[in-house]
């Protein structure tokens, strides 16, 4: 279809958009940028906070935010009336506000701060309002809620309802006592949370934010009979940069592993390395599940996210999930047996920190059978957020910190575990290994382009030697379940199926550097991260998981061989049907 | 208990008659309303499970407008005029006696389900401000201290 172009005027500059255009956009065309706060690009259109509004000839201001760009429309974005109009909606808005803006964890990456600072508001009390005083709801082990800060923008609730099709989340009650919460009372670990974080990375300011563990890992660091051991995600070399300055889509993986070395963790090792094991474990669970007529669709099991819903909300689907352990996992279970060993250190000394792009993780560490003789796989899990907060905090200047390479024994990784942390990677991973075992022959070309790129749902047919396999990929809990109605209503038949709970994959996991709704209008987070995940597979002198050294030494000196007998006690597991509420 | 199943089986047929038009929440909620007299939490799961909307959604909705009550009312309902005539002698005091006896804040209902305490607008016996009514006995001409003996009396009354 053409598009219809429509010309309109903005602040005396002519603009030249197609037609559907939001006033808001076509001003971003123009070089201007509205101020924003409830708007979050094609999530949360709703024109509720009125921070966008403009002076487009109505009777009124009208929000810019939903209002179409109409052809010759002239439109003020920034006179006297429209200045005093928002500051007196942020005066408003500050008057309920508990201001902390020295320890609040989103200082400085706050979306009402910066307006506060851009628009020149008093930070003081200009309207006396009467506070509501919210009890902080930490229970759960993911997500902490603090209504105390929440500006009522309904942000996390478009994401938790439309975009994972989860809704625990809702406003209650009206006027001044309206808040964002539970319904009945119920506090997030009560309800069928996944724990993905998603409301987190899409709150404007300090209301939401990750179950902040680092004072466990400076404890464990302090602890001279603790061995500690840690291991960052494929996605956290992707955006950790961005804490620091760098521009989106650097990968740092070199200074992260310098700067964990310096934090003082005794072995820095890489989840990469547990995820090429993964790849081990779940390709030959799949040809396995082929060959011998084995529950199908397999669908991989790395993200805790998209477990958890698939436990509560599509029970029927268990049996299709793998039994493997997801990749930090893996490698925690090898650190405290395989690695204990081969070093001789007692495993109930050792402690091993994962860091992960994902909430859920957090959730995941703690369930009870991820573990063995009384010890856990992992101890603690923190975010990206959290260690830049950490590296922060002990002074260490990321900028200027040379490169370095993970531990080795278990530090070397493929690109095929690198691309992980992308929607389809985990996909093409496998893919690559499982091409190459049953057809024993060696891939031309290793790229698998039918299974990259953002789109939430993405189907294939692969050729691997007679048989075509055909496969799915979905991102995001939302497109999750809309992929398994099909498969439950019998329209859609596959063979293997990936999906990760946040869109776009663990690149934009709930875990992960904070990015502002202004930013992401420009930007696609999930593309630009991915980026840098695929250009470093591409550098990667080995791509494919069975040509990893150290785990071949891994199976020949420890488990024997993938899908053996060691390997179901340490990195295989089990699942169960979730209810809706627990009291 | 039948009575109970009765209602339910009630709105699941309220609900299946709705279930496919847009914008079905609001009348199923005021129909749950005038089945059960009040959308309770086990009411209130019922209908997100039959509409398939969130509980967060029902609950939302029912909280927004005053017309819903959440708890069942207890056997008897006081409601306390608050209108201007007996504010200005002193029905608040009254008012915060009864919430004191009864433990209950004002729209409580007393755990054991006998009380439920309310405050409305002018019941038209400003003669004998401040007024109460309990169940649709008037009282009036009220002190707090008489308020105990009023409650015990209704305590006393064999079910
Ligand atoms: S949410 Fe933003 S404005 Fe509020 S205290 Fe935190 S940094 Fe300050
Ligand atoms: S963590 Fe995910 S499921 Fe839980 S409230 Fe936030 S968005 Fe919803
Ligand atoms: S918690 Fe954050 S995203 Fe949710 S409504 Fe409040 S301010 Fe907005
Ligand atoms: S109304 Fe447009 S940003 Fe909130």
């Amino acid at each position: 279809m053409e598009e219809k172009m429509i010309s309109l005027t903005i602040d005396g500059v002519q603009v030249q958009v197609p037609n559907g255009t939001t006033v808001l956009e076509a001003a971003r065309k123009a070089g201007i940028r509205i101020p924003t706060l409830c708007f979050l690009k094609g999530i949360n259109e709703i024109g509720a906070c009125r921070m966008c509004v403009v002076d487009s000839g109505a009777r009124a201001l009208q929000a810019s935010c939903v209002l179409p760009a109409a052809d010759g429309m002239v439109v003020k974005t920034n006179t006297p009336a429209i200045k005093e109009y928002r500051k007196n909606i942020l005066e408003l808005t500050l008057s309920t506000h508990k201001k902390e803006c020295l320890s609040c964890i989103r200082s400085q990456n706050c979306e009402l701060q910066k307006l506060c600072l851009e628009l020149g508001v008093e930070f003081g009390d200009k309207y006396e309002g009467i506070k509501n005083d919210y009890t902080i709801d930490d229970l759960s082990p993911s997500i902490v809620r603090d209504n105390n800060k929440c500006v009522l923008c309904r942000r996390c609730v478009s994401v938790c309802a439309h975009v994972q099709n989860i809704g625990v989340i809702g406003p209650v009650n009206r006027g001044f006592k309206t808040a964002i919460e539970s319904p009945w009372g119920f506090k997030l670990n009560q309800m069928a949370c996944i724990n993905c974080g998603q409301c987190i990375v899409n709150c404007p300011v300090g209301a939401l934010h990750e179950k902040d563990d680092t004072d466990e890992v400076w404890a464990l660091l302090a602890d001279p009979d603790k061995y500690v051991v840690v291991q960052p995600a494929p996605a956290v070399r992707a955006a950790l940069g961005e804490e620091f300055g760098f521009p989106m889509g650097t990968s740092v993986t070199g200074k992260m592993a310098s700067a964990l070395r310096r934090l003082g963790f005794d072995k820095v090792f890489d989840t990469d390395f547990g995820a090429d094991l993964t790849i081990m474990e779940e390709a030959t669970e799949l040809v396995e599940r082929i060959s011998n007529g084995g529950k199908l669709p397999m669908i991989t099991s790395c993200s805790p996210g998209w477990i958890k819903f698939c436990e509560t909300y599509y029970p029927d689907f268990i049996d299709n999930l793998s039994s493997c352990k997801s990749p930090h996992q893996m490698n925690g279970a090898m650190i405290k047996t395989y690695f204990a060993e081969k070093m001789n250190i007692d495993p109930h000394k050792i402690a091993v920190v994962s860091v992960m792009p994902c909430t859920a993780k957090k959730f995941e560490a703690k369930r009870p059978e991820m573990g063995h003789d009384g010890m856990a796989d992992v101890d603690v899990v923190i975010t990206t957020r959290e260690l830049a907060r950490m590296i922060k905090k002990a002074g260490i200047d990321f900028n200027a910190i040379p490169e370095s390479d993970f531990d080795s024994l278990m530090g070397e990784s493929t690109g095929a575990a690198v691309i992980f942390g992308a929607t389809g990677g985990v996909m093409e991973a496998a893919l690559r290994t499982a091409y190459e075992t049953i057809t024993g022959t060696k891939l031309k070309d290793v790229e698998f382009h039918e299974v990259r790129g953002i789109k939430g749902i993405k189907e294939a047919t692969i050729k691997i030697g007679d048989s075509d396999v055909s496969v799915a990929v979905a991102s995001g809990t939302g497109n999750a379940g809309k992929l398994l109605d099909e498969i439950r209503k019998g329209n859609k038949n596959y063979t293997f199926i990936e999906i990760m709970a946040c869109p776009g994959g663990c690149v934009n996991g709930g875990g992960q550097p904070i990015v502002s709704a202004q930013e992401k209008m420009d930007k696609d987070i999930r593309v630009e991260r991915a980026k840098a995940l695929y250009e470093e597979d591409r550098a990667k002198a080995l791509r494919k998981s069975h040509d990893n050294t150290e785990i071949k030494t891994l199976y020949t000196e420890y488990l024997g061989k993938p899908g053996g007998h060691k390997s179901h006690e340490l990195l295989h597991t089990h699942y169960q049907k979730r209810p809706l509420y627990t009291d | 208990m039948d009575q109970s199943k009765e209602k339910f089986a009630q709105l699941q047929e309220l609900i299946d008659s709705l279930k496919n038009q847009p914008g079905a929440l609001m009348p199923v909620l005021q129909g749950a309303q005038g089945i059960f007299g009040c959308v309770s939490e086990d009411v209130q799961k019922f209908i997100a499970e039959g509409l398939g909307v969130t509980l967060s959604e029902v609950y939302g909705v029912a909280t927004f407008y005053a017309q819903f009550s959440l708890h069942p009312k207890g056997k008897y309902l006081i409601s306390v005029c608050l209108g201007t005539a007996c504010y200005v002698k002193g029905s608040q005091t009254i008012l915060d006696k009864l919430s004191e006896v009864l433990e209950i804040p004002v729209g409580g209902t007393t755990p054991d389900g006998k009380f439920t305490l309310e405050a409305t607008r002018c019941l038209g016996a400003c003669g004998l401000a401040p007024v109460m009514m309990i169940n649709g006995e008037v009282y009036g001409r009220l002190t707090p201290d008489v308020i105990p003996g009023i409650i015990e009396k209704y305590r006393a009354k064999e079910d």
